[in-house]
């Protein structure tokens, strides 16, 4: 037993240090769906069975014909005649034996005809190369059970994502350049009298030298502050002139010339990132803002309820500041210096912790639900106060909603057309290419023969697109004749791309970490470029 | 680590029997049969069957590690220890019926001109900056001129992916057209190390008492004998990780863990599954353009990020007039003849365009070939070493003089041209 875990720490080592063990947790637990094992959706799968998902399931009816194997790494010219999932379900097993693979030998329509709670039970359902009707109803169901849905198709050199839930909570969201959180404008007790506690002038030159930059523009801002009406530095000049303030500050030595004390560099390097207002960010504004938050009943997910109990610190303990973060930047110092300033923030951060969670305590109670392990709270508590600038909820509205003509996102659409050659066309194709195979029951130009007929077939399709939905768009003749020639081709490596991305995707909603796109990718592989549209 | 060089059988070819079965390639050859409005000038489509038959080679050193099984495909428990281009050989021949994978357990700096020559394009997925810049450097030396005018015929495109973590990039090198790895030197920061007065007198950070046990305490308590600090010998790590933790203690620093220390000694960077799929997707598509002229190839850089959303940068990189590894022109070096030669090597390897690590550099004085200094071999740096502390006068050298350079980052030595300054 400690054998096997020790074995998958190291085979997980590499992602384990982009999402924890206790992201990884969330993974091997989690049931993915996929429907459809074409190229496309083993990659995807092959991308999630590597990291270790818990298990998988594919549902797909469809025979093993030669056109699949020549696209698809799990299927083998073997797997020809047989079904689809099973065949894919074998080759995507011996990935990784820590995965349990399932298959249903059934159409998903047949599925959601019969036993539509079957998809109730999976962490996600990714649907692949589905048409429009079947998406359709997916979405219906899947929406109702609050079962995410990922939609991806390849179609030639363009791939696509629809990302469809109704609300997805992020508190790790890992910014890639996330602002410190010194509090420096309004250093909160402990860190007043830590400040207090220096007397640049009386240190001799090794500790002036080794004293953390946050020290220096701390003393130095004290100063401006008191010859300045309690103003800070706010423009360019200013700050201009707080710098000067602070080089003044370095020693000099006999001759006159300064001392080389690079702390004192550091301190006017950072001044931007010191004189940063402490404000709690729109985007968290906007969610203490929101029903679900000030609304807390029984019935309201414990991510709302945390975050009530946020707002509850800031309006109270936090006087109109989130909880203080606990970390601050390597800076030159020597280890004693910087570990007291360390443990100031470190010391702040654990009490407004424990102060939100005593919040979440009372509001528990508050909705009758108590019995919530004290231990659990702190911890997630702490996690909470550390993120608390970063928090996320993200909404993809339904395919209903995209699709209806009284919810079309119009302005969307057209304001992206007013360059015609955005990736914005490529949706429109595939909506397009979607109608021609709802009234052909076919793809445009599979064959040969085809192409050149189906072009004007495929016209009146985007035509009448445009027209149902009275968008005023214009689209060229050569992404009408180029979706013709794809002949709803599915390009290895082109599902392959779409793979990757959409992986990474179910991995963020399994693990609520990182921040899923929202809700449209659209992936051009002529040119390599990429677009993020929300329809 | 994976490296294919391609040829694609467009032309003709063997046809294997067993190789093809109905609608095999019903997925590509739409491309190939079919004009369309987006391909390529030099596009022309054509009917015949594609024969199939690739025949790809791949260079890789290393071996399989029990921690390339979470993206690394091609590999299963059971292959941990073998060579991954032989694995990968193996899997890919089989799985892919008339697919030729030929395996090279070999370093790529381990073959010359004459092997890299045979290939219509070479696509790479190397870890490391300096290798990049090796195989960038062997291309460009294969590139042929007749008076000056570039042969196409001895362009061999280089198709180069990387990643860390939810980052990538991929990028499209024509040698001697486009912008080359050198070019873009500085889009790749030089790696930070720490300070050695804070690992050694202050630390503030885990990181620092790790180091510390890995640069200082292993080579004086030589605790495992004269045996060097090996990053994947448990053992190692878990002596490093105590040491490390004591001096935490005697600091009050904490956060070192078994995985932190690991990640500190041996650089280790975080990867997943999805995002190598992403590049390595990206990278097979610039293939696939490449070898069919279906379309136009990427011009000529690409950048992932799926940390949020998702979001790809695609840009043209600039050629560098004077890079050191494509403009073909001596590059400059100017220093006052009262300049020590110790200036002129750390130039070299400090300036944010070249980045060499260890150059020996050599001239011809009076008719015969002379080193001027040269760090890789022990007998001649000692010889050389005073030659350092001299003055580029003192050691005969005249304004206009050649210096040609050899260094790990390139195949070939460069040349550069000494500029006296007043």
């Amino acid at each position: 037993m400690a054998a096997t875990k020790a074995s998958k720490e190291q085979k997980y080592d590499r992602q384990l240090r982009l999402w924890g063990d206790h992201g990884q947790e969330s993974l091997e637990s989690a049931h993915v769906c996929l429907i459809n094992a074409t190229a496309t959706g083993t990659e995807i799968l092959k991308n999630l069975v590597l990291p270790g998902i818990g298990a998988f399931t594919i549902v797909d009816g469809h025979t093993v014909s030669g056109e699949d194997v020549g696209n698809n790494f799990f299927l083998s010219n073997n797997s020809i005649g047989k079904n689809r999932a099973q065949a894919a379900t074998e080759l995507l097993q011996e990935l990784n034996s820590d995965v349990s693979g399932n298959f249903v030998e059934e159409s998903p329509n047949k599925l959601l005809d019969n036993n539509p709670e079957f998809f109730n039970r999976f962490t996600i359902v990714i649907g692949v190369q589905l048409p429009e009707s079947t998406c359709l109803r997916l979405d219906s169901v899947l929406w109702s059970a609050s079962v995410p849905f990922l939609v991806c198709k390849s179609y030639g050199l363009i791939g696509y994502m629809r990302l469809v839930v109704q609300e997805h909570s992020v508190i790790e969201s890992h910014p890639d350049n996330a602002l410190e959180d010194l509090r420096l404008n309004q250093p909160f007790a402990e860190l007043k009298n830590h400040i207090q506690s220096y007397d640049l002038d009386s240190m001799d030159k090794k500790d002036h030298s080794h004293t953390p930059w946050i020290i220096i523009v701390a003393k130095h801002l004290e100063r401006w502050l008191s010859e300045h009406n309690l103003q800070p530095p706010k423009n360019y000049k200013e700050k201009e002139a707080f710098r000067q303030f602070i080089r003044e500050g370095i020693r000099k030595k006999e001759n006159g010339v300064p001392e080389d004390e690079e702390n004192f560099e550091e301190a006017i390097k950072n001044v931007n990132t010191a004189l940063n207002p402490t404000k709690i960010p729109s985007t968290v504004e906007d969610l203490f803002n929101s029903e679900e938050c000030n609304d807390v009943t029984s019935q309201t997910p414990s991510f709302w309820v945390m975050l009530r109990a946020v707002k509850e610190f800031a309006l109270n303990e936090g006087n109109g500041s989130l909880p203080v973060r606990g970390t601050i930047p390597d800076m030159i110092a020597d280890s004693q210096k910087f570990i007291n300033l360390q443990n100031v923030y470190r010391e702040k951060a654990m009490q407004d912790a424990a102060a939100v969670s005593k919040h979440v305590e009372c509001l528990l109670q508050s909705i009758g639900k108590v019995g919530y392990s004290t231990y659990i709270a702190n911890r997630r508590c702490r996690c909470l106060g550390k993120n608390s600038s970063f928090l996320r909820v993200v909404r993809c509205r339904s395919l209903a909603e995209e699709y209806s003509v009284d919810t079309v996102n119009k302005d969307e659409i057209t304001s992206s057309m007013d360059n015609p050659d955005s990736e914005m066309v490529f949706y429109l194709m595939l909506r397009s290419v979607d109608r021609f195979y709802q009234q052909h029951s076919r793809y445009p130009g599979v064959y040969n023969y085809q192409v050149e007929d189906d072009i004007s077939k495929l016209k009146l399709c985007v035509n009448s697109l445009l027209q149902e939905y009275s968008l005023n768009v214009n689209i060229k003749d050569d992404y009408i004749h180029e979706f013709c020639r794809y002949g709803a081709a599915e390009p290895h490596t082109v599902a392959a791309f779409l793979g990757g991305s959409a992986a990474q995707e179910a991995i963020k909603i399994i693990s609520h970490q990182f921040v899923p796109f929202n809700n449209t990718f659209i992936y051009n592989a002529m040119s390599q470029t990429s677009a993020t549209l929300q329809l | 680590m994976v490296r294919f060089g391609s040829r694609m059988a467009v032309d003709g070819g063997h046809r294997d029997g067993g190789c093809d079965w109905d609608g095999r390639w019903n997925h590509v050859t739409k491309f190939l049969e079919r004009p369309g409005p987006f391909t390529h000038p030099d596009f022309e489509p054509s009917t015949e069957a594609l024969s199939g038959f690739r025949l790809i080679h791949v260079v890789d050193m290393d071996t399989i590690d029990l921690s390339n099984l979470n993206r690394q495909f091609l590999f299963r428990p059971k292959d941990v220890g073998r060579p991954k281009a032989e694995v990968a050989a193996d899997f890919i021949n089989s799985r892919i019926p008339g697919c030729k994978v030929v395996p090279h357990f070999k370093k790529i700096q381990d073959f010359d001109d004459s092997f890299y020559r045979q290939f219509h394009i070479i696509v790479c997925g190397l870890d490391s900056i300096i290798a990049r810049r090796w195989m960038n450097g062997m291309l460009i030396s294969l590139l042929s001129y007749e008076d000056g005018v570039l042969d196409p015929s001895s362009i061999i495109p280089l198709i180069d992916g990387g990643t860390e973590g939810f980052k990538g990039n991929a990028r499209v090198v024509l040698p001697g057209m486009t912008a080359c790895i050198d070019c873009t030197l500085e889009l790749y920061p030089p790696q930070i190390n720490f300070p050695m007065c804070t690992i050694a007198s202050m630390p503030r950070l885990p990181e620092h008492c790790i180091e510390y046990a890995r640069i200082l305490q292993w080579p004086k308590d030589k605790p495992f004998g004269e045996t060097s600090l090996d990053g994947d010998n448990p053992e190692h790590i878990q002596w490093v990780f105590e040491r490390a933790q004591e001096r935490a203690a005697q600091f009050n620093i904490t956060g070192v863990t078994y995985r932190l220390t690991q990640g500190v000694v041996k650089r280790i960077i975080p990867a997943v599954a999805s995002t190598n799929a992403v590049i390595a997707a990206a990278c097979a598509t610039e293939v696939f353009k490449i070898a069919t002229s279906a379309y136009i190839p990427l011009n000529n850089y690409l950048v992932f990020n799926d940390v949020d959303g998702l979001y790809t940068y695609t840009f043209e990189a600039e050629r560098k007039e004077n890079c050191s590894a494509c403009s073909q022109v001596p590059q400059d070096l100017q220093f006052p003849s009262s300049a020590k030669l110790q200036d002129v090597l750390e130039y070299l390897t400090e300036n944010a365009s070249l980045q060499m690590k260890s150059p020996a550099i050599t001239t011809t004085l009076e008719g015969k070939n002379k080193t001027l200094y040269l760090q890789s071999v022990k007998s001649i740096e000692e010889r050389t070493r005073p030659n350092l502390c001299k003055t580029l006068k003192e050691l005969g050298l005249s304004d206009g003089q050649e210096l040609a350079v050899a260094d790990v980052t390139t195949p070939q030595t460069v040349l550069f041209k000494l500029n006296f300054t007043t």
